[in-house]
């Protein structure tokens, strides 16, 4: 197997995804198949070779520093599930870690 | 067992920019949630990021200030987490190509011996929004903060104590200031310290496993934070023990450190380069136009003051601390104020009651040409420095006109020897044993006529001119 | 209004000269669509009080000679933005989703005067090849309705084929827009990555997204990328090139142009009949005066390991602000913030959007990012080499479409690698950002097959040019299919 089924849980975990025992499963062997499709790519010899992740020739596309008003804020909660005063609620968070 | 201490900071600073990192809506402070923000902020569906030049050039003059070279091809990256007040549920950073690297800060310690950090790099990111947490079970997220632009400065583990680790910050909240690209304040989020805490025995060439705190909002937090953190570290390790590499909270009410989360528990971030944001190409033209940009550093502002203007280099020091004092200062020179009588008055007066009301300048009604006015008038000897203390308080606490004030309240002094020379002839004559005293030498005599003709002239008359008529009418008698 | 019989031009032709009016038009398009969608299964959300409204305001000011689409009724794929008109990339997740912004093809169609009927179904967010992913319905075959549409632009292709509309736009990430087109007889173009802005395209793989249009003919295909062409200030991946009149120099034909056709493309994953179509095209053009040889693109065989690690791992990334906070689908009596996230994320995504979001956060995550993303980034490279190293020599490549025709619905859809497989002929395109487009080249088993030509980055005329004569020299796109019984 390329990959095991703790594997499969710990990326679902990561992507915030559950899988019942079953569904588990069978993910884990269609992952295991897809996996192994695409390391074929390990033959090939990439040495030196640099990657490709912007396709087009495109650089320095940047805007100049002026500020436009924002979007009314009504507009803005039209889609919310949960809100209160102008915020969007959420239940609470139980890990405290935050990023910076 | 003896120990050593390793400290290393990464710093985040909002910069103040017009428009977000990568959206145009407004940085502004304190607004009312959810009003300064679109769908870019949201990360609503189809959205993509636009890049600010504004923020990358903002980044680039706080790198050039702190000695960095510029990386001259740069793309940004994608850092994955979910937070309710992360939006996209990634933030746009910079891992592989920070816009600058290798610099340094150089600062002095309390002692007066320097120190130099070096900065191993600074990256350009974007905020998140700003989540509170309620007792009723919900967090309440405002995206008003979502996408202001960052810079992190990593420094690297040159830090040796607490002490060192606040005089860095310090000496890099003034550079940065003065640099103009932030306010910098701890208080309102706009400067914020991780910390990262080691020990190890002397001599040994490894250093110890680090823990880090994180999101520290004040200087002494830093300090008080690293002081319980070396403490709790050392007993460890003299027990035996092992430090486990973990992120910890610092708890201000306590002043003790808390396990936040494991090394196991740590994200996987799972960079990747930003494929909506085309890499950017920095050439040299550029680098010339935003070193250009950069507004004079504190210590070549200190070094004029002592040069030009003849300032004691630590009175010089004291004035270039912050950027605001600094420019107030030369605002009050170039409006006509003595440069050793401005600094006398900031660094006295205008400082004690800062200190006594625990108020920054800006929060004053004290303006630069109020302030060289009421000098003006004390040199000219309209003012006895008496009566300028009574100025200096009307023009701090209200916006009011030195020079119209005095002479509507008639606090303008009294020099003019035609007017003052009646009011002595009557005093003399009115002392005739004073006169005899002072002719027997007796100079406290002098005292008790100055004091008589001060008091006739309601206390507006100019000692000097008093004492110089008062001796040659003595004379003459 | 049977758009079988018509273009773009015959219908701008009946309204400037009051033959029908553009209410008329939309009105009867809705008739039909009421009438044919019944089969078909192409429309998710219908847009008829706004686009009447639209229309009816449209007459009373006129429709100029010079404004070639205003008044037609066009058709559009779920994952780009409507303003105020249900957008949900045909997944849970997003049903409902009302949106408060308007992409830029949108806003472009609204400058063109063009009325947007409704939208399109699709695979969930894109990912599929078969709009059998899509949570809502199952679209068919326009030319029989036991087999796929084609995916994910299936409701686009579909819609187009049966004659719903003249003209739609989808999306293609690996072949969305191609595959379909080739599956359903009609043209379908992927411009040049660049040459479309992305911004309100629900982005899958945002290094390989564009949008483009799907129509009847090749000259309507050029005069709908016409109007979305250009740089936006939304899109910083959108080219500042300046966009050319697609439709100039269109019927010069292909005397002397040279045509490159790769083996690899040609090879035994191949079925015959596509095989003979295409050797069939190839004769069609040398007989038109083009040079055709045979060339070799080492490294496509990789491109579908290529692709479905970099497109699913850009796809983990942009799936994440679906989390049940802002909008969209939330999960009932979540518990605390990670139930939100856990719940509303595995009852609002599909089982291909999960694999896909899986094998992306698989590919990223520490410890495997040099073995997969990086790795399959400096493939990508390999593969963009290839195409420069043919196009030094050729203007054009010449290929078959997809693998086979149309197949049935419920054949592939359990076992994804073989559905992957079917990509391996359009992915390399996406992968270098390539313009391609397909176009109908022949029928087997009453099914048609689609060819495939590839430019130089934005040489989109140079396909338009060669496409063009193609159509003209063959009547493959006069045929239409029989809906039903009608027709």
């Amino acid at each position: 197997m390329a990959i095991s089924s703790q594997e499969v849980a710990h990326v679902a975990s990561l992507a915030k995804l559950a899988f019942a025992p079953e569904e588990l499963a069978k993910f884990t062997g269609q992952m295991d198949a897809i996996i192994k499709m695409v390391e074929q790519l390990q033959e090939v010899d990439t040495t030196g070779v640099p990657v490709t992740t912007h396709v087009t020739d495109a650089r320095n596309i940047m805007r100049e520093d002026v500020a436009v008003p924002g979007t009314d804020r009504d507009l803005m909660m039209r889609n919310v599930p949960q809100q209160q005063d102008g915020l969007i609620k959420v239940p609470a968070i139980i890990d405290e870690s935050e990023e910076g | 067992m003896n120990f050593e201490t390793t400290v290393g900071i990464e710093v985040h600073i909002e910069l103040q920019t017009n428009s977000k990192a990568y959206s145009p809506t407004p940085v502004v402070y304190g607004a009312e949630a959810n009003t300064n923000t679109n769908v870019i902020d949201w990360g609503y569906p189809g959205v993509l990021p636009e890049v600010n030049k504004g923020a990358l050039e903002y980044a680039m003059r706080a790198a050039l200030a702190l000695n960095c070279e510029i990386e001259r091809d740069i793309h940004f990256d994608r850092k994955n987490y979910f937070y309710p007040d992360n939006p996209k549920a990634y933030q746009i950073t910079q891992r592989e190509t920070p816009i600058a690297h290798d610099g340094w800060l150089e600062f002095e310690l309390e002692d007066g011996t320097k120190k130099k950090v070096r900065i191993h790099e600074i990256h350009v990111e974007e905020d998140a929004g700003k989540n509170s947490h309620n007792p009723d079970g919900y967090s309440y997220v405002d995206l008003n903060r979502q996408g202001t632009p960052l810079i992190e400065i990593v420094a690297e583990p040159d830090l040796t104590s607490a002490d060192e680790a606040y005089a860095y910050l310090t000496r890099l909240r003034q550079i940065i200031q003065f640099t103009g690209v932030s306010d910098v304040k701890m208080e309102q989020g706009s400067m914020r310290a991780d910390v990262n805490v080691s020990v190890r025995p002397i001599g040994s060439d490894q250093y110890g496993t680090r823990t880090e705190m994180k999101n520290l909002n004040s200087f002494e937090h830093v300090r008080k934070g690293i002081e319980y953190e070396v403490k709790r570290q050392q007993g460890i390790l003299l027990q035996g023990g092992v430090i486990e590499q973990e992120t910890r909270r610092y708890d201000e009410p306590t002043g003790k450190t808390y396990l936040m989360r494991s090394k196991e528990e740590a994200n996987d971030y799972r960079y990747f380069p930003e494929p909506d944001l085309p890499p950017i190409h920095i050439d040299d033209e550029w680098v010339a136009e935003v070193t250009a940009s950069i507004p004079e550093m504190p210590d070549k502002r200190r070094e004029r003051y002592v040069k030009e203007w003849g300032i004691p280099e630590y009175d010089a020091g004291v004035l270039t601390q912050t950027k605001e004092m600094s420019d107030f200062y030369e605002a009050t020179v170039a409006a006509g104020a003595d440069a050793k009588l401005a600094a006398n008055w900031l660094m006295g007066e205008v400082n004690a009651y800062l200190n006594k009301n625990q108020v920054e300048l800006s929060a004053t009604a004290l303006t630069p040409e109020h302030l060289a006015t009421m000098i003006k008038l004390i040199v000219d000897e309209t003012i006895s420095s008496k009566i300028a203390k009574k100025v200096f308080k009307e023009i701090i606490t209200n916006d009011t006109e030195p020079q119209a004030w005095v002479e509507a309240k008639g606090m303008v002094q009294l020099s003019d020897p035609a007017v003052l020379q009646p009011i002595i002839d009557e005093v003399l004559d009115n002392n005739e044993q004073s006169i005899e005293d002072f002719k027997n030498g007796k100079d406290r005599a002098v005292g008790f006529l100055v004091g008589n003709i001060m008091k006739q002239t309601r206390g507006k008359a100019n000692p000097k001119v008093v004492n110089k008529l008062l001796m040659a009418s003595l004379k003459q008698r | 209004m049977d758009y079988l019989k018509h273009d773009l031009t015959s219908l701008h032709q009946g309204l400037v000269n009051k033959d029908f009016s553009a209410e008329e038009l939309v009105a009867q398009t809705y008739d039909v669509i009421a009438e044919r969608d019944e089969k078909i299964d192409a429309f998710l959300a219908l847009n008829k009080d706004q686009a009447l409204a639209q229309a009816k305001e449209l007459d009373q000011v006129g429709i100029a000679a010079d404004q070639v689409l205003a008044g037609i009724p066009v058709g559009i794929k779920d994952n780009i933005v409507t303003r105020d008109l249900t957008t949900t990339a045909a997944s849970k997740i997003l049903e409902n989703f009302n949106p408060i912004y308007n992409a830029t093809v949108m806003d472009k169609l609204a400058a063109a005067k063009m009325i947007t009927v409704g939208k399109l179904n699709m695979d969930e967010f894109a990912m599929g090849g078969s709009t059998e992913t899509s949570a809502f319905k199952l679209t068919k075959n326009a030319w029989d309705q036991t087999k796929v549409p084609g995916g994910s632009s299936g409701g686009s292709a579909a819609a187009v084929a049966s004659g719903q509309v003249i003209a739609a736009l989808g999306s293609d990430t690996g072949g969305s827009i191609r595959q379909p087109a080739a599956y359903n007889g009609i043209v379908g173009m992927k411009p040049t990555y660049g040459r479309v802005s992305r911004y309100g395209l629900i982005a899958f793989a945002s290094s390989l997204d564009q949008i483009g249009p799907l129509t009847r003919t090749v000259k309507d295909n050029a005069l709908m990328l016409n109007a979305i062409s250009g740089a936006d200030q939304h899109d910083f991946t959108s080219s500042r090139r300046p966009v050319p009149d697609f439709t100039a120099g269109i019927d010069a034909g292909v005397k002397g142009m040279r045509i490159a056709v790769p083996k690899e493309y040609m090879g035994d994953g191949i079925a015959p009949e596509v095989k003979d179509a295409i050797k069939q095209a190839i004769k069609t053009y040398e007989e038109l005066g083009a040079i055709v040889e045979e060339v070799s693109l080492p490294y496509s065989k990789y491109g579908v390991a290529v692709y479905y690690i970099i497109a699913s791992s850009e796809a983990s990334s942009n799936l994440q602000r679906f989390d049940g906070i802002r909008y969209g689908f939330r999960a009932q009596d979540v518990k605390n913030l990670e139930d939100v996230y856990v719940r509303s994320r595995s009852e609002g995504f599909g089982d291909e959007v999960k694999r896909r979001i899986m094998l992306g956060t698989f590919s990223l995550s520490a410890g495997t990012y040099d073995k997969f993303f990086k790795k399959a980034a400096q493939v990508r490279t390999l593969i963009c080499r290839d195409f420069d190293r043919v196009f030094a020599d050729y203007d054009l490549i010449l290929a078959p479409t997809a693998p086979t025709v149309a197949y049935g619905i419920g054949e592939e859809i359990d076992d994804p690698v073989t559905m992957y497989m079917n990509d391996i002929l359009t992915i390399p395109v996406n992968l270098a950002g390539l313009p391609g487009m397909s176009l109908p080249a022949g029928f087997a088993n009453g099914l048609p097959i689609g060819m495939q030509l590839i430019a130089p980055q934005f040489a989109e005329q140079t396909i338009y040019q060669a496409g063009y004569a193609f159509e003209q020299a063959t009547d493959f796109h006069k045929q239409v299919p029989t809906i039903g019984g009608q027709n």
